[in-house]
């Protein structure tokens, strides 16, 4: 992990001091440590010369600029219509059964946190879901099981 | 009214990096002007589903003095069922930069953004790429042009324009009062083209052939052909480009799985049709309009289940900001359990249908103002459904 100093100064120096630098600094942050803890928001309003209240309510208004504690790895299923008439139930029991964990919870181990998400997208290869960055559709449960698999060898 | 029989189309994906080059020589050989007469000629409307004449909104931004304006290719594509953009940058991004640059020599721009949304962020990596050539070669051919990429962080409301704008800017994604328009007043306050990503492909692709191919496509309020992502139960779920015009039963026709009910077109914001309107039901603007987002529904399905997957989906999206939208998605779903339920007698559905016209009238943007279209459309269709 990378000092929070360092990706926000990285971002100064290619988007510049403007309001405009904010959303690229979050998501760096984010892309690093998987969410902002409120002290790396200060951190970040204070390095734009923004309040920490614009700072915090503009985080917290997306979906994918996570302030609260995530694992290291955020699956997020999609529950919208075509992924839900394709079986995204059974993926998700499949899931918290296979982490230990309900929905919106983070593993023990703080590696996975499970969520779901609005459409990603892939209703065409429904059910899907993303793995920090990466998309996994045409899942079956047994799909799932493997994938997660494979992530925790990581 | 005129209507059209299915048939397949491959503008959109044809060859990317040499389509791109040529055109882009034609393009720098033609006046600003003449690039603009073109795409009004052409008829072209924009492709995200709002369906505003592409080269008015070029020729209104040119129109305005200023000396930065900017180009944004909207590909925030956050509609449920519409999953057309990824493919199209994910297989021919050269053509998607090339109608940004044709449009940003158009109107006098020198910088453009692609806006696109975090769900997609496995594509950065290419795209980048593929960014780095293209603004190279651009410059080699003397354009004053340059494009840059930032993301969305999962919000559906960033894909209305004024809210991207405020996103790129680096606030909350909360939309804009308008007027003024974005071809006045829109990122950073200057005058901007916004264009959805396959609109821009049909600019680059109308600049390669003319604008009297493409208008020899379709009607006469629908031009030229339409990607459709299509989805739900289907034999053929996937990514097609059709001329537009066709009726919604000549589709069903083709992807149907031959017990389709209902077809909602246009996504969770758009108009859900009934097997009994298939016939008379143009798909384009005499019709139902649409972003490209065609769902399938066979008698398996309950609509109770659709309705309230769709209120779900606007509740949550809903960015909180005006009242009727806020308030009302809320209220509508809760209306419908409610009914549902037994606790609300079903005549509450009217008062429910009242509730989403007056979203309709008074919500700040398209997301609170559409809510109407899939909750008239179904309530009215299958009123027994939503009640039993």
């Amino acid at each position: 992990m990378t000092d929070v100093n360092v990706i926000i100064n990285e971002k100064i120096e290619k988007f510049g001091k403007e309001r405009h630098a904010l959303m690229p600094i979050l998501q760096g942050i984010v892309a690093d440590k998987n969410y902002i803890t409120e002290d790396e928001l200060l951190l970040v309003a204070e390095a734009l010369n923004l309040s920490a209240a614009d700072v915090y309510g503009t985080a917290t208004f997306y979906t994918f600029l996570d302030v609260v504690p995530r694992g290291k790895y955020v699956i997020r299923v999609c529950k919208t219509i075509s992924c839900h008439m394709a079986g995204k139930d059974d993926i998700i029991e499949t899931l918290e059964k296979t982490l230990s964990v309900k929905l919106g919870e983070t593993t023990t181990d703080k590696k996975f946190t499970l969520l779901q998400a609005n459409c990603m997208g892939w209703c065409h290869k429904g059910p899907v879901m993303l793995i920090n960055d990466e998309v996994y559709p045409e899942l079956t449960p047994e799909k799932a099981i493997a994938i997660i698999a494979e992530y925790i060898a990581k | 009214m005129e209507n059209k029989r299915l048939t397949k189309v491959d503008l959109i994906f044809e060859n990317d990096g040499t389509c791109a080059t040529t055109v882009l020589d034609k393009a720098r050989a033609m006046s600003q002007d003449d690039i603009i007469m073109e795409m009004i000629d052409s008829g072209l409307k924009g492709r995200g589903g709002a369906g505003f004449p592409t080269g008015l909104k070029w020729k209104f931004t040119k129109a305005e003095d200023s000396f930065d304006k900017y180009i944004v290719c909207n590909a925030d594509e956050g509609e449920p069922g519409t999953f057309k953009d990824r493919e199209i940058l994910d297989t021919v991004p050269a053509k998607v930069f090339a109608g940004m640059t044709i449009a940003g020599y158009a109107i006098g721009a020198k910088v453009g953004y692609l806006y696109i949304r975090a769900e997609y962020n496995f594509l950065l990596k290419k795209l980048n790429e593929k960014l780095d050539v293209f603004n190279a070669m651009i410059k080699e051919k003397d354009f004053d042009f340059t494009i840059e990429i930032r993301s969305g962080a999962g919000a559906y409301i960033c894909g209305e324009e004024s809210a991207l704008f405020e996103s790129i800017e680096g606030k909350r994604g909360e939309p804009r009062n308008k007027p003024p328009y974005p071809t006045v007043a829109g990122l950073f306050g200057k005058p901007t083209v916004i264009n959805n990503v396959e609109t821009l492909v049909y600019a680059t692709m109308i600049m390669k052939y003319g604008a009297s191919s493409f208008k020899q496509m379709g009607t006469q309020d629908s031009r030229g052909s339409k990607v459709f992502s299509v989805s739900g139960d289907t034999p053929n779920a996937g990514i097609y480009e059709l001329e537009l015009g066709m009726t919604v039963a000549d589709f069903v026709n083709d992807f149907g799985d031959g017990d389709t009910k209902a077809v909602q077109v246009g996504g969770a914001s758009g108009i859900c049709v009934p097997r009994k309107k298939f016939a008379d039901m143009i798909i384009g603007y005499e019709g139902v309009p649409t972003g490209g987002s065609m769902m399938l529904f066979n008698s398996t399905r309950s609509m109770y289940n659709v309705l309230k997957d769709y209120l779900e989906f606007f509740a949550e999206e809903s960015c909180g900001q005006c009242t009727p939208c806020r308030i009302g998605c809320q209220q509508l779903l809760h209306g419908i359990e409610a009914v549902k339920r037994g606790e609300k007698h079903p005549s509450y559905l009217d008062s429910l249908k009242n509730l989403a016209e007056t979203m309709k009238l008074s919500a700040k943007c398209g997301l609170g103002q559409s809510v109407a279209n899939p909750f008239t459309s179904i309530v009215d269709n299958f009123r027994e459904e939503i009640i039993y």
